[in-house]
C-alpha cells in the first residue's frame, strides 16, 4: 500500500513541503522525511484550543518530530484506527459489566424482601463465578478457534479449532487455545475477552431471576463454576466463534450462515432456557399455585425494579453498538438508534396491551419487562434492520412478552418470579428469527465468510431465514438439554432446592446469615 | 367567627342509645382476641376466619417466648437474633364467640412446634360504629 501510495505520490511529482522544497525530480519513498505543514508549533506555551497540536503529535512517534516519514504516518493512522476500536470495544465492554446492577435490581425488585440478601447475593457472586470459568477456558472454548481479529489488532494465533466432518463438510464444535489466556498474550485478544466476558456473564445472571427465592445458594454457586467453562461457551463457539452454525451459509448455501449479531440467542435465549428449566425442575414457590388457582407475589420495590430496567437500557448501548468490535464503524449510530427505537417501542405495545387487553391497569412490571423484551429482540438483528423494522421489532416484542409470561405463568404453571422466560427466552427467539424476515441488505457483506450482505425474506432472501430457523431451534434443544443435565447433576450432588421451612423464613438468614434490610431481623 | 358545633363533641347526645342491647354493655360483653401466630400462618387465619366474621387488625410485631434465640455470625462476629417477627391478629368479638373463634385461630396458625404463638383475650368497654354511630355488640 505504501508503495503504491508513493508512486502516486511520484507521479504528481508535487512539492510536499513548504519548507524543505524537493527538487522536482527527486524519488520519493516510504522513509523520505515529509515535514509538518505548519511550522511546529512551541509547546511550551499552553495550547487552550488544541488547534497547534499537529503531525508532532502522532502515535508512535516519528523518529525526528518535525519530519514524519510516510511509512510513520501510515503506521500512524492504521494504529490510530486500531485504538479508536479499542477504547470504543472496551468502554461498551465497560457499559455490559454495568448491566449486572441492572439485572441485580430487577430481580431484587420483583421478589420479596426476605429474600433480598440471597438475590442480591446470588447476581454479584455470578459475576465471580462466571468471570474466572471463562478465564480458566469458557473463553478458549468459544474464541479459540476465531482465526482473526480484524478489528482490534488483527492477531491470527486464535486458530485452534475442534471440527469434525459430517457429510463431507466441516463442523467447528470447539476452540482449544487460549486457556486461562496462555499463547494469546495480545492487545487485541484481551480486548476481545473482556467484551466477550461480559456477555457471558448476562447469560448468566438470567437463570437467577428465574430462579429466584427458593434455588439452594450452594447449588448456584456450582451452577456459576458451569455457566462460564462450558454452557455458554460451546453454543457461543458454534454460532461467533467460527464454529458450524455460522458456517451454514459456506457449507449449505443459508444465506450467511446463522446470525446473531449481538446475542439473542447466545446471550438472551440461552439465559432464558436454563432459566425456564432451572424454574421446572426447582418447581414454584410455596404458595403459588394454590388449590389449583395461580396467585400473585407482588414486587417488594417497584423503584429498584425500575431503576434497574433503566440501567440495563442504558448498558445496552454498549451491547448492541459494541459488538461491532470498532469504533470505526459508523455503523454503531444505526445499531444505537434501532436499540433504542426498539426498546421504546416494547415499553409502550407491552404497556398498552397489559392495561387495555389483558388487565384493566398499566402495570409497572410490564411496563418494565417490555422494554427488556424490545431490547432483547433488537439484539440479534440490530446492525442489519432499518428503524421501521426495528419499531416493528420491539412492538411485536412488547405483546409476545405478556402473552409469554400470562403463558408460562398460568398454563405451564413454571414459576418465574421476574418474568425471565418470557423476556430473554421467548423474545430472543423472537428476536433472531425477525432477523431472517427483516434483514435489509445493507450491512454485513461477507458476514461468516459469505459474500453478500445479510438479507432476509422480505428483501428477497429465504435462505437466510432457514439459517436462523436452524440456529434457534438449535439453541433451544442444545441449552434445554445441557441445562437439564446439569441441575439433575447438581440436584443429586448436593440438592437444588431449600427446605420449605427455609423458604417459608426468608433465605436470608438461614441461607446468607444477614437480613437484607433490616440487620437480620427479618426472621 | 366560627361556630363550634356542641352535636360533634357530646357523644352521648350524639349517639342516643336506640334499645337495650345498645345500651353501654361492660367488659363482659365483649371481648378482644389478640393472637400473636407466626407470619405465614396469616393466610390461614384469615381463611379460619371468613365465617366467623371478616373483621380484624393486623399488626407486624417483633416478639420473643421459648423460641431458640438465633445466633449469627456476621463478619466475623456472633449477633443473636431474639426479637423474632410475628403477626398480631386483633379481633373484637361477643363473649359466646370467644371459645370458637380461638379455636379456629389455634387450628389454623398451629405447626406444632416451638414459636407457634399465643392467644390473648382481654374485656372491652364499649365498641362505637364510625359510620353510622352504633354501638355494643350491634357495631361488633
Amino acid at each position: 500500500m505504501i508503495v503504491v501510495f508513493a508512486s502516486l505520490m511520484m507521479a504528481k511529482s508535487g512539492v510536499i513541503s513548504a519548507q524543505n522544497p524537493q527538487p522536482v525530480n527527486a524519488t520519493l519513498n516510504a522513509s523520505t522525511p515529509i515535514a509538518a505543514t505548519q511550522a511546529l508549533p512551541d509547546r511550551s506555551q499552553p495550547d487552550a484550543t488544541g488547534s497547534s497540536i499537529g503531525a508532532s503529535g502522532i502515535s508512535p512517534p516519528a523518529k525526528v518530530t518535525s519530519q514524519p516519514t510516510l511509512s510513520e504516518l501510515a503506521n500512524a493512522a492504521g494504529h490510530n484506527t486500531v485504538a479508536i476500536n479499542f477504547v470504543w470495544t472496551l468502554v461498551a465492554g465497560f457499559l455490559v459489566f454495568f448491566m449486572q446492577a441492572g439485572f441485580a435490581l430487577v430481580e431484587t425488585g420483583f421478589t420479596r424482601s426476605k429474600n433480598v440478601a440471597h438475590t442480591m447475593g446470588m447476581n454479584i457472586l455470578i459475576y465471580g463465578l462466571g468471570v474466572l470459568g471463562w478465564y480458566v477456558c469458557g473463553f478458549a472454548f468459544m474464541f479459540g478457534g476465531l482465526a482473526t481479529l480484524p478489528t482490534l489488532g488483527g492477531f491470527t494465533g486464535l486458530n485452534s479449532e475442534f471440527t469434525v466432518n459430517i457429510l463431507g463438510h466441516p463442523f467447528g464444535l470447539l476452540g482449544t487455545h487460549g486457556f486461562a489466556l496462555t499463547g494469546a498474550y495480545d492487545v487485541g485478544v484481551f480486548a476481545l475477552f473482556l467484551f466477550e466476558v461480559v456477555f457471558m456473564d448476562t447469560a448468566a445472571t438470567i437463570p437467577t431471576g428465574a430462579m429466584a427465592e427458593r434455588w439452594k445458594f450452594l447449588a448456584f454457586c456450582i451452577y456459576g463454576l458451569f455457566i462460564g467453562t462450558i454452557m455458554y461457551p460451546l453454543f457461543g463457539n458454534w454460532v461467533w466463534g467460527g464454529g458450524w452454525l455460522s458456517q451454514l451459509g459456506t457449507n449449505f448455501g443459508l444465506g450467511n450462515g446463522y446470525v446473531d449479531f449481538a446475542g439473542s440467542t447466545v446471550v438472551h435465549m440461552v439465559g432464558g432456557t436454563i432459566g425456564f428449566v432451572g424454574a421446572w425442575m426447582l418447581g414454584p414457590r410455596i404458595g403459588k399455585y394454590v388449590n389449583g388457582k395461580v396467585r400473585a407475589i407482588p414486587p417488594h420495590s417497584i423503584p429498584m425494579a425500575v431503576l434497574g430496567t433503566l440501567i440495563l437500557a442504558f448498558g445496552w448501548f454498549g451491547f448492541n453498538p459494541g459488538s461491532t468490535l470498532a469504533g470505526t464503524d459508523l455503523r454503531i449510530s444505526v445499531i444505537a438508534v434501532n436499540t433504542m427505537l426498539a426498546s421504546v417501542a416494547g415499553m409502550v405495545a407491552a404497556t398498552l396491551w397489559m392495561w387495555r387487553v389483558r388487565g384493566n391497569k398499566p402495570d409497572v412490571s410490564f411496563i418494565c419487562n417490555g422494554t427488556l423484551a424490545g431490547l432483547v429482540a433488537i439484539t440479534g438483528p440490530c446492525a442489519f434492520v432499518n428503524s421501521q423494522s426495528a419499531v416493528l421489532i420491539g412492538l411485536i416484542a412488547g405483546i409476545l412478552v405478556v402473552e409469554a409470561a400470562l403463558f408460562i405463568d398460568k398454563r405451564l404453571k413454571v414459576d418465574d418470579p421476574v418474568g425471565a422466560v418470557a423476556v430473554h427466552g421467548v423474545c430472543g427467539a423472537w428476536g433472531c428469527l425477525s432477523l431472517g424476515l427483516l434483514a435489509d441488505g445493507t450491512y454485513g457483506a461477507g458476514w461468516n465468510g459469505v459474500s453478500g450482505a445479510v438479507t432476509g425474506l422480505l428483501y428477497g432472501n429465504p435462505s437466510q431465514l432457514a439459517a436462523q430457523c436452524v440456529g434457534v431451534a438449535t439453541c433451544g434443544i442444545y441449552t434445554a438439554a445441557i441445562a437439564f443435565v446439569i441441575f439433575k447433576f447438581i440436584d443429586l450432588l448436593v440438592g437444588l432446592r431449600v427446605g420449605s421451612q427455609t423458604e417459608v423464613d426468608g433465605l436470608d438468614i438461614p441461607e446468607m446469615g444477614v437480613g437484607g434490610y433490616d440487620g437480620g431481623y427479618g426472621l | 367567627m366560627w361556630r363550634r358545633s356542641t352535636r360533634a363533641w357530646n357523644v352521648s347526645e350524639w349517639t342516643r342509645p336506640r334499645s337495650k342491647e345498645s345500651a353501654p354493655q361492660g367488659g363482659e360483653h365483649m371481648k378482644r382476641i389478640t393472637a400473636i401466630v407466626r407470619r405465614e400462618k396469616l393466610d390461614a387465619v384469615k381463611r379460619a376466619m371468613r365465617e366467623l366474621g371478616p373483621g380484624m387488625t393486623v399488626t407486624d410485631v417483633k416478639g420473643q417466648g421459648r423460641q431458640k434465640v438465633i445466633t449469627e455470625i456476621y463478619r466475623g462476629s456472633e449477633y443473636c437474633l431474639d426479637l423474632l417477627h410475628k403477626t398480631q391478629i386483633d379481633i373484637v368479638v361477643k363473649t359466646e364467640d370467644v371459645e370458637r373463634i380461638a379455636l379456629a385461630i389455634m387450628e389454623a396458625a398451629r405447626t406444632g412446634n416451638i414459636g407457634d404463638g399465643k392467644i390473648f383475650v382481654s374485656p372491652v368497654e364499649e365498641v362505637f360504629r364510625i359510620r353510622t354511630g352504633d354501638r355494643g355488640k350491634s357495631a361488633i
